[in-house]
């Protein structure tokens, strides 16, 4: 069916850990080439540490799945230096549109402020994102990228685990400091270890289908309630790359998966929503049933789950593997902490604290949006229509459409990892165990970006006043040495400068003073950033005390007293 | 509590007649409708969430307690 895309095969390769008589060991094994695994590879390759990827598989996604890859997503991408590719290839989109029956209800624009280098969401095929990882992760020397080895038997313990996996050339034993389970949403490992992941299947089932045509449709997300062509259901149509749509059909808990999936009968499904004249080719189609799970405890000692593995959602917010690449960034460095024995093994269970949070975050909304979709009863479909025939003439209602609510950055606010505001310090900016905001900046003569700058160390940005300088100056050695972590001071200036800035420092310009109004700043006000972008603490005046114990805090050393 | 339980209407008999007025003529089917269109209006026009909260649990009560006395 599918002709815009031939699934890449991916030779096995012989390795050197299949001669060996013993078992070979390695710091860091990642189960699972998904989205999930490819970028824990490349995470950790960001911090100098070497890890070995298994996959059962030869290739990328078959079919399509994720189209919907988010802001926060590309940032990450792009502080791993392979995001091009992908912006490139993607369909950059920031508006929807929300039908009732034969009206429109409700637009909405993701993106409404300007000057960030990312847009909002790009539409590209899981299968592209996924080959462009592999491509990238192949100029990587620090990851080790294994197709066709599947991991068959897991022995977990609280020193490292041991690993058995299969391969087309027999059988081989690994061992592993830490091992980090991407091996998505039905997880052979978290079976094999006996842990449930939990949650709700939603009674409904839904046709999602990939087809091939030349459309006038403006590139935006329109979602349908009860429209004319498909009476009853809701529907869901947004472009792609290669002029491939991505169509979603509702179907009603009591379709037949068997027969909704032949082509015969997807076709005059189409054919009623998008006219009889339209030519389409129909690339690839499925049913699905979604759910909305995760487990308890992602850390089981040395054994860590992410993505799918970890937490799974519905695809109505896009926060499937926008959430998983959320957990991969969150997860990156603590392990190289860790692993440099630069932070206490306890910042780990920071991953657990904040990505359950996240998790949390991402079931409630998709939760909500498919109960919005599929009302559970009479009452909660009385409801829902009397919502959408509301928000044609009253815009209150418009807000409580809900169509899926688009993944966003997760928000840490109550993460230990975090230094609280002094009292009345801010009223705004970038609250404390929130992502960076970007913006852009000069640097020497050329214009660049914030989100360029931030992260995979951590960060200090400082809002430098000119009579400060030789102070702050002075310090800075002094705390540089005291934080035990590589830690980058960048020197914000309103204007260009031909001052002096400290050695070691960076400096930076912000002419048009985007970042001045993002972030809140005023001459002083420093902004430290833990190298997965989010702010660890910000305060009016530099201090290297302040400064030193938030860097601790950061890196778990506080954990101790948590109760 | 948030949500104001003292007398608050401005002519309470006057609402109440409009209510049944408004239901009068409809079916069951037409009175869901329109009751949740009602609590809609209603509720944004409120907003404070804490306020709706209340509102929520008290108009459960009678139904959660026979549930659970059962
Ligand atoms: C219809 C649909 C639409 C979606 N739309 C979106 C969207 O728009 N945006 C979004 O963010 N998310 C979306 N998602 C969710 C997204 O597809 C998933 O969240 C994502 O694929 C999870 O990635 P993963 O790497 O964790 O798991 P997977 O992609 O499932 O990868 C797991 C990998 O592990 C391998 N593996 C399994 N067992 C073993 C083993 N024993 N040994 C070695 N390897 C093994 C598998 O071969 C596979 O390669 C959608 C999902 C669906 C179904």
């Amino acid at each position: 069916m599918q002709t815009t895309f031939e699934n890449p095969r991916y030779p096995f390769k012989h390795h050197s850990d299949l001669n060996q008589g013993t078992a070979v060991h390695h710091p860091v094994v990642i189960v699972g080439a998904g989205p999930t695994g490819l970028a824990m590879g490349l995470d950790l390759a960001m911090q100098g540490i070497p890890s070995v990827i298994l996959d059962d598989n030869n290739t990328v996604s078959v079919g399509s799945r994720a189209i919907c890859f988010a802001k926060r997503t590309l940032e990450i991408l792009n502080r791993y230096r392979c995001v091009s590719p992908m912006l490139e290839k993607g369909v950059t989109w920031k508006k929807g549109k929300v039908f009732f029956q034969q009206d429109l209800v409700y637009e909405f624009d993701l993106l409404p402020e300007k000057k960030h280098k990312l847009p909002a969401f790009i539409n590209l095929q899981q299968y592209y994102l996924e080959q462009y990882l592999v491509e990238f992760i192949d100029t990587q020397q620090q990851v080790d990228l294994r197709w066709l080895n599947r991991v068959t038997e897991v022995t977990p313990g609280v020193k490292g685990n041991r690993l058995k996996v299969e391969t087309p050339e027999g059988s081989y034993v690994l061992t592993c400091d830490y091992m980090l389970v991407a091996d998505g949403a039905n997880s052979p490992i978290r079976k094999q270890l006996g842990l449930e992941s939990r949650g709700q299947v939603f009674k409904d089932r839904f046709l999602i289908a990939d087809v091939l045509m030349q459309a006038e449709f403006p590139t935006e997300r329109w979602f349908w309630f009860d429209p004319p062509f498909h009476p009853n259901q809701s529907a869901l149509l947004h472009r792609q790359a290669d002029d491939v749509w991505r169509i979603d059909l509702q179907l009603g808990w009591d379709a037949d998966p068997q027969r909704e999936v032949l082509e015969a009968n997807i076709r005059p499904r189409l054919e009623a929503m998008l006219g009889e004249d339209v030519d389409f080719q129909l690339e690839w189609a499925s049913v699905y049933t979604f759910q909305c799970r995760k487990l308890d405890s992602f850390i089981h000692d040395r054994v860590i789950f992410l993505g799918d593995a970890a937490h799974q959602v519905s695809p109505f917010g896009a926060r499937g593997a926008n959430g998983a690449i959320q957990s991969v960034d969150n997860l990156g460095w603590k392990l190289a902490s860790v692993l440099k024995q630069q932070g206490p093994t306890t910042l780990l269970k920071t991953y657990d604290i904040e990505r359950q949070m996240a998790a949390d975050e991402n079931i409630l909304n998709s939760t909500r949006a498919t109960d919005f979709i599929t009302p559970k009863n009479k009452i909660s479909r009385v409801f829902r229509d009397a919502t959408l025939q509301l928000a044609k003439d009253y815009e209150f209602a418009r807000t409580l459409v809900n169509s899926g609510r688009l993944s966003t950055p997760a928000r840490y606010l109550d993460s230990p990892l975090n230094t609280l505001d002094d009292e009345e310090a801010f009223d705004g900016g970038v609250a404390p165990g929130s992502a960076a905001l970007d913006a852009p900046i000069i640097i020497g003569d050329k214009t660049s970006w914030l989100i360029d700058i931030l992260g995979t160390r951590f960060t200090l940005l400082i809002a430098i006043d000119k009579t400060d300088i030789s102070r702050v100056g002075e310090s800075l050695p002094e705390l540089l040495q005291s934080v035990g972590v590589d830690l980058v001071p960048i020197f914000l200036f309103s204007e260009s400068t031909d001052l002096e800035v400290p050695k070691g420092a960076m400096c930076i310009c912000d002419p048009w003073g985007y970042v001045a109004q993002r972030y809140q700043l005023e001459p002083g006000t420093c902004y430290l950033f833990r190298p997965d972008q989010v702010v660890a603490g910000r305060w009016r005046e530099f201090t290297s005390d302040s400064l030193i114990s938030a860097v601790n805090r950061a890196l778990g050393f506080d954990m101790e007293v948590m109760p | 509590m948030k949500l104001v339980t003292q007398v608050n209407f401005t002519d309470g008999d006057s609402f109440y007649e409009a209510l049944m007025a408004l239901h009068r003529s409809l079916d069951d089917s037409q009175s869901l409708e329109v009751n949740a269109r009602l609590i809609l209006l209603m509720a944004n026009h409120i907003g404070d969430n804490q306020v709706l909260k209340e509102a929520l649990e008290i108009a459960g009560q009678s139904v959660t307690a026979s549930h659970q006395s059962q």
